[in-house]
């Protein structure tokens, strides 16, 4: 088969992934559960939890979902738009912020 | 089979002249990608809504105290629950990744075995679902009403538990989809279809739309239940 790597599918390297991705959950549980907000604002939290939740989508694309091992114009063509949409995102809660002020 | 060019036409050896596969994908899994851009485009059409509905407002509910349920304890257990449910689609993820590399050495019974193990991961997540949502309008909470408060102690947000149901629904019936999908497929390995056909790449294509779901969830956990 076309674009397949036999290295890139080893069972130790699901079960590392795995454990990546339980240690970021176990990461933002601390964060949420036992660090009071007087030692971290909730701004900086949310920043910190977007960074891990990014973290965790790179996991489970590259790896799970082995978008990593393909060929580099498949990997721009899922990547590309997705970006786009993420600026997007970031555009409307700029612009909510914005209609925050108008009230 | 799909997952070979098929060289009718004359290939001059460049890369998008033809008698070729362009993206080193077969057309299925090609599409499967596509398909999953354009999902991905719907949750993020919903989530942008959140966004701005969110933070546009002038206060919302505090998720510490809406989601402090834990199936047969009485008490506050903020996000203890849906830590479970998060911990319970990770693990079905990775019985379908392992599924998946089964179907690459083509060992059937493997394959069989860890799908199964993947459709009860998500027969699991579906129960977690449909209790949180039963404890949740039992409290009074469903499209159109909030019985939470704002954490400035203002009314509850409508637009809160509207989001949160759409969101979290659309996502639950991606996972009852997906577990629809693999118990067919499941079958069709255990009746030896892929060993016939000589690639277990439907394993693959399904595996896709598998993790996609996970990937969702991890977008819902951090913007509802984090954030």
């Amino acid at each position: 088969m076309s674009g397949e790597h036999s290295n890139s599918f080893d069972i130790k390297g699901i079960w590392m992934v795995f454990w990546v991705l339980f240690a970021i959950t176990a990461v933002e549980f601390i964060i949420a559960l036992a660090i009071p907000e007087a030692f971290m604002a909730k701004p900086i939290k949310n920043v910190i939890y977007i960074a891990l939740t990014l973290l965790k989508a790179f996991y489970i694309v590259a790896y799970f979902m082995h978008l990593k091992f393909e060929r580099i114009n498949l990997i721009y063509s899922i990547l590309l738009p997705t970006i786009f949409v993420m600026g997007v995102i970031a555009a409307l809660m700029y612009e909510s912020d914005y209609w925050f002020t108008l009230r | 089979m799909s997952s070979h060019a098929s060289p009718t036409l004359p290939t001059s050896g460049k890369l998008w002249d033809g008698g070729n596969e362009p993206f080193g994908a077969s057309y299925g899994k090609l599409m499967m990608w596509f398909f999953l851009l354009s999902d991905a485009f719907t949750f993020s059409a919903l989530l942008l809504a959140y966004a701005a509905l969110r933070f546009s407002s002038l206060s919302w509910p505090v998720p510490d105290d809406v989601f402090a349920g834990v199936p047969f304890i009485h008490g506050h257990f903020p996000l203890v629950f849906v830590g479970i449910m998060t911990f319970i689609l990770i693990m079905s993820s990775v019985t379908m990744v392992l599924a998946v590399e089964a179907g690459h050495r083509g060992a059937r019974n493997e394959v069989v075995k860890w799908m199964i193990w993947t459709i009860l991961g998500g027969i699991a997540f579906l129960s977690c679902q449909a209790w949180e949502w039963s404890h949740l309008h039992h409290d009074g909470a469903w499209w159109g009403s909030n019985p939470f408060a704002n954490a400035d102690g203002t009314p509850g947000q409508v637009n809160f538990t509207n989001l949160f149901f759409t969101i979290t629904g659309f996502h639950g019936f991606h996972v009852f989809s997906g577990v629809v999908i693999n118990i067919i497929v499941t079958i069709m390995t255990a009746l030896g279809v892929f060993d016939r056909r000589g690639t277990y790449e439907t394993i693959e294509k399904i595996g896709l739309y598998w993790h996609f779901v996970d990937l969702v969830w991890v977008f819902v956990f951090t913007f509802f239940y984090l954030i």
